[in-house]
């Protein structure tokens, strides 16, 4: 298991050919409170960069954006009832939702977790 | 809201202390403000709904209108060139809402004007205090003399728990009933005190030199029920509380009669009364109050849990093309813990339980009209 991010503060967790994906306990202290998410459907292709889903504030609403491409094949419903997972658990309990890889080549790209702590530093 | 230009922003007489709090200092109408403190925003909101939250709105502008004549009348009168509201009326020692208007009968600002007795104190918004005071000088420079009060700070104490809070430093306070201030001592400490805010608490507005602000904010601060709040938590205080915001729920192509201010407009300066009209766009609004608006403000009810933010557009039902309105104002409502916003339909459409849709992010979310305030207000009368 590999855990990648992104520069946009979103982490995945890698098992096989299946990426979980979440944004980072940095992006949720940014955010602030968290009191709706709106998840993609199950079964969507996503390609890379697309907004995927929503995570509002009080303040604003923000996008998740598919940080590789894949079809979405499960997503996280407790998130939905309960927003504020995201602020409790970013990096676990808040997972928003798992992609099917389209194309491995795609990961390349990503940061490891020394990487991304430089890069919030 | 940013600033304008590109010249520096400006700190309040309390900079220092909202950075030393852990204040997230963010641009607002040309000032660095606090937005949140490490609490957040949530907390921060229901903690002045069940205590007390303390806000710096130093950045709001404070001027003081004198009567030339030295009879605080001629200045009410004169004001009242400028304002659709009885200014007259207001009694030594009390204050009104009132809105600034424009020949087209647009809001130019909204303000509070107090009668201190041998003269006026108004309070209006940040973003519209150099061309309000231009305004004033241009038209009642003939009857008053104006003085900009810059060297004063403005705090807000709110919520359930800020008149002991306050009263600690100021026996007087517990008197006051709503919409009421004047000169106080406050901490030894020369300060106007009004029972007025922008939250729906009960709460106090206080004027304090510059120079002590900080003091007065530090006295206050060692009372564990005052917190400091920021303006994030301001702005779903007073959307709860269906409170216009100036330059969004209101501005200069709405009158007072499409933003549901009709209860600010006096009988006295409507058609009929003993001094009406006489004020800038009178004709137009005045026709308004007789024959209504094509459109209105209202509160709404997002029937979901998504927020609609401002600027979604509205429309009559799921599939309709042209939008009919937009949100004006809208977000999460802590104590409600739901979504609510106001904004702009036809006058047709306004009715309470009437319902509409607004489009978010490619979706039609169902939304119902209703009454403000979403949370019951509780002024001391």
């Amino acid at each position: 298991m590999t855990t990648l991010f992104t520069s946009d503060h979103e982490w995945l967790r890698i098992e096989g050919d299946v990426a979980t994906i979440g944004v980072t306990d940095y992006a949720q202290s940014q955010l602030g409170d968290v009191v709706f998410v709106e998840l993609p459907k199950v079964g969507r292709a996503l390609k890379k960069a697309e907004a995927a889903a929503v995570v509002e504030s009080v303040k604003a609403a923000s996008d998740v954006y598919a940080p590789i491409s894949g079809e979405v094949v499960e997503v996280n419903e407790a998130l939905t009832a309960e927003p504020a997972l995201v602020n409790s658990d970013a990096g676990g309990k808040a997972w928003f939702f798992k992609l099917r890889i389209a194309d491995k080549s795609e990961l390349g790209g990503l940061m490891d977790e020394a990487a991304y702590k430089a890069h919030t530093a | 809201m940013l600033a304008r230009d590109e010249s520096p922003l400006k700190r309040t007489p309390l900079h220092a202390l909202h950075v030393a709090r852990g204040g997230k200092m963010v641009p607002f109408a040309g000032y660095e403000m606090p937005v949140q403190y490490p609490a957040g925003v949530l907390k921060e909101h229901l903690h002045t709904r069940a205590n007390a939250g303390l806000f710096d709105v130093s950045h709001m502008g404070q001027l003081a209108l004198r009567p030339k004549s030295g009879q605080v009348k001629d200045a009410a009168l004169a004001l009242e060139r400028l304002v659709p509201q009885d200014i007259v009326a207001v009694a030594p020692g009390r204050q009104r809402y009132a809105q600034f208007t424009n020949e087209d009968g647009g809001i130019l600002d909204d303000l509070m004007v107090a009668n201190f007795g041998d003269h006026l104190f108004l309070v209006v918004n940040a973003a519209c205090k150099a061309e309000d005071e231009a305004h004033l000088r241009a038209h009642l420079s003939d009857t008053c003399v104006i003085d900009s009060l810059a060297g004063r700070g403005l705090i807000a104490l709110q919520g359930p728990k800020a008149e002991k809070a306050l009263a600690k430093l100021c026996a007087d306070v517990t008197a006051m009933r709503f919409m009421d201030t004047g000169p106080r001592q406050v901490a030894g400490l020369d300060c106007f005190v009004s029972r007025s805010g922008y939250t729906g608490e009960d709460g106090f507005e206080i004027s304090v030199p510059a120079a002590q602000a900080e003091a007065l904010v530090t006295a206050l601060l060692e009372n564990p029920d005052v917190l400091p709040i920021g303006l994030g938590a301001r702005d779903s205080l007073r959307l709860e509380a269906g409170l216009c915001l100036y330059g969004h729920d209101i501005d200069t192509t709405t009158t007072p009669v499409e933003g549901a201010l009709e209860w600010s407009v006096q009988k006295s300066r409507r058609n009929g009364g003993a001094r009406a009209g006489g004020f800038p766009g009178a004709e137009k609004i005045l026709a308004q109050f007789e024959k209504g608006a094509a459109r209105r403000r209202v509160g709404l009810r997002p029937e979901g849990r998504a927020p609609v933010r401002e600027g979604a557009l509205l429309f009559a039902d799921a599939a309709a093309s042209e939008p009919i309105g937009k949100v004006t104002s809208g977000g999460f409502g802590p104590s409600l813990n739901a979504p609510v916003a106001m904004g702009y339909l036809p006058t047709s459409l306004s009715a309470n339980g009437t319902r509409v849709f607004a489009e978010v992010r490619g979706q039609r979310l169902p939304l119902q009209v209703a009454a403000m305030p979403f949370v019951s207000n509780t002024y001391k009368r």
